[in-house]
């Protein structure tokens, strides 16, 4: 007779998917009302210098006893650079991060999700349009188009606001547009000091003429907005294959089993945040899908 | 009892009371028994101690938004169809500790869930509940980022699955492919027959359990009498439900008036969520001690009928329970296939028995259908 066996053994106590690497806050710079760019350095000086990330990609960024929130990332995706995390106060756990100051540690566990797909992109036109805070996670897709000018056609970015006041990275837009970056601008509702457009972003497009056979359009910003940009879009024979979106949902793991940012067939987390317009058609503007 | 082992795959027949010596080869391994057992006015699965705690002579009868124990006429060890609750509250427990972080200095320092897993023997597991737990496999341990706990105390578990004679009302396993008989992935299935178990080995480590136990090859009237219980099961089930045109038949039904019909009828209840057992969203929360040190991340389980399951700042994705039922149903039918390979229904009809209101899935498929 043969002898039992245990069971099999216990796999190595793993942290898992979820584990957090401390992070500090090395610069915190103010964008507009209520909204700061945080840039942070991981502790731990080896993940510092494995972490790289491609432009589209968010964190989990994390306060103790307090929560996590999904953050783009809104720095250039050069190596071993603090990571930019552009926040918008807007819930508990962003609130609490405008409380940070300089030196403070967050939880950081990243990148995740689908990026911009920058070498699909070589050769074309970019029509890139954006609404409000939907420009962080589009920022590295222009500091990478910068350093790599050459490889792309016209780059139309397309940007609007609530309020002048509210418009990001203002300070950056001279030298985006020394690099042939042709920038739209609108708001919302203006001020004094505002000489351009008043409306909606969709609406810029009418400013432009694209060619439709070798023009990308990167959209990302108010779900709303991103609608409307890509029926301008198909208006203008832009096939659905060379739109891409970047899609927002709640999150709570980052990793595709918290189930919480399902759209459809797809975890926003993990098919997303960056969607091909042609694969999210079926559900994208789906009411309250 | 004769001088070998079983093979796998083989099929022994063990005497009634030697079950209890099954068990007691189980607890000597250092398992915990969890198996069906009478509490709540209902048959629960639960910690047991041996044989007679089992649910011996009683049954259940199971209709929409109805669930009664009854007394069964003979003494069946499993005469019952499920209990409420599924094995999934053991194997992925309603709430989890994932880390601890303490507050140290101006930093923090993390201390994983190091808690080695318990060994669970799990008895009296259903087909529709295997095949559940197959999917939650899919679900936690197929991608890129493995659960750690959950793989742990799944592959610690011993599973002593058994064959269904007791469709219910609400069972539709039959539909889903998932049942009555048990598919692969138990370590021994019995089947009841009136005076003995017909035991199926399916592992190595089944093997070695039941060859402790007396046992003979099971004959060709016993592996009969199997075959026609289960195919007389099949006949029995309660609900059907056709699967032949999912997923599409959702997906192209996203704004179908039925919606809004099941939405006058939901309560948001979460019910369903909760007693299914492929459901798997889930919620991190943060637990802190008094003097915010300390705190624990706990994951917990979150049901897609929460209003703020679906929270961005600005709003709630899906404001009312038309959405979200829709999204439960469409996941759980539709989207489900193309992100697990698999339907994340097993039809074992729990949503069905434990919805208060009593909707009942498979006639709002059927619904959804009628009007196309």
């Amino acid at each position: 007779m043969m002898k039992p066996t245990t069971a099999p053994a216990t796999p190595p106590a793993r942290n898992g998917p979820m584990r957090l690497y401390p992070a500090r806050v090395v610069e915190i710079k103010e964008e507009a009302y209520a909204i700061m760019t945080y840039s942070l350095v991981f502790d731990d000086e080896g993940m510092q210098r494995r972490y790289s990330f491609q432009p589209g990609q968010f964190n989990m960024v994390y306060l103790p006893a307090i929560g996590e929130v999904p953050i783009s990332v809104s720095s250039a995706p050069a190596p071993q650079q603090p990571l930019g995390h552009t926040i918008r106060f807007a819930g508990n756990v962003t609130r609490a991060i405008g409380r940070l100051r300089v030196g403070d540690v967050v939880g950081l566990r990243g990148p995740y999700g689908t990026a911009w797909p920058l070498e699909r992109l070589r050769g074309q036109d970019l029509c890139i349009v954006t609404g409000g805070i939907g420009l962080a996670p589009l920022r590295p897709v222009l500091y990478h188009v910068m350093q790599h000018r050459a490889d792309f056609g016209r780059i139309f970015l397309l940007y609007g606001a609530r309020t002048p006041s509210d418009m990001l990275y203002t300070d950056e837009f001279d030298s985006w547009e020394r690099q042939e970056i042709n920038l739209r601008l609108t708001v919302d509702r203006a001020d004094e000091s505002w000489r351009g457009n008043v409306g909606v972003v969709p609406m810029l497009f009418y400013q432009l003429r694209l060619d439709p056979k070798k023009t990308s359009v990167l959209a990302c910003g108010p779900e709303i907005m991103i609608r409307f940009g890509i029926y301008e879009a198909l208006a203008r024979r832009i096939p659905k294959e060379q739109i891409y979106v970047s899609m927002e949902r709640n999150m709570k793991c980052g990793v595709g089993f918290c189930g919480h940012c399902q759209l459809g067939p797809a975890f926003v987390c993990r098919e997303g945040p960056v969607f091909s317009y042609a694969a999210i058609e079926p559900f994208f503007g789906v009411e309250d899908f | 009892m004769p001088d070998l082992t079983p093979n796998i795959g083989a099929f022994a027949s063990i005497a009634k009371e030697d079950l209890a010596r099954v068990f007691q080869v189980l607890q000597e391994m250092g398992y915990t028994l969890l198996g069906p057992t009478l509490g709540e006015t209902a048959i629960v699965y639960d910690e047991i101690e041996g044989v007679d705690d089992l649910p011996i002579g009683w049954g259940d009868e199971q209709e929409a938004a109805t669930y009664r124990l009854r007394p069964r006429n003979d003494t069946a060890y499993f005469g019952y169809t499920l209990a409420p609750q599924s094995w999934k509250r053991f194997l992925y427990p309603p709430v989890q500790k994932l880390l601890t972080l303490t507050v140290q200095g101006e930093t923090f320092e993390i201390d994983g869930n190091a808690e080695p897993a318990p060994r669970y023997a799990l008895i009296g597991v259903r087909a529709c509940e295997l095949r559940a737990m197959a999917i939650q496999d899919r679900v936690f341990l197929s991608g890129h980022f493995p659960v750690p706990d959950y793989r742990a105390r799944r592959q610690r578990a011993f599973v002593l699955a058994v064959n269904c004679t007791e469709p219910g009302n609400t069972c539709f396993c039959a539909s889903m492919g998932a049942g009555p008989r048990v598919g692969p992935g138990f370590d021994l299935a019995l089947t009841e027959l009136e005076e003995i178990f017909v035991v199926e080995v399916g592992s190595e480590l089944g093997r070695q359990v039941l060859s402790q136990t007396p046992w003979r090859p099971a004959g060709a009237f016993e592996l009969q009498n199997v075959r026609r219980a289960l195919a007389e099961a099949e006949q029995h089930m309660g609900r059907h439900l056709d699967t032949s045109d999912l997923p599409d038949l959702l997906y192209q039904n996203l704004e179908h008036r039925h919606w809004d019909q099941v939405a006058q009828r939901c309560l948001s209840c979460t019910n369903c969520t909760q007693v299914c057992p492929t459901c798997f969203c889930s919620d991190v929360l943060d637990q802190p001690d008094l003097t915010g040190q300390r705190t624990d991340r706990l994951r917990v389980w979150d049901s897609c009928f929460s209003l703020a399951f679906s929270h961005v700042h600005g709003g709630n994705i899906r404001p009312h329970t038309r959405s979200r039922y829709r999204q439960w149903l469409t996941h759980k039918l539709a989207s489900w296939i193309d992100q697990f390979g698999s339907s994340g229904c097993v039809g074992c009809g729990r949503c069905i028995t434990w919805c208060p209101v009593g909707i009942d899935l498979t006639a709002e498929v059927a619904a959804i259908r009628a009007e196309v």
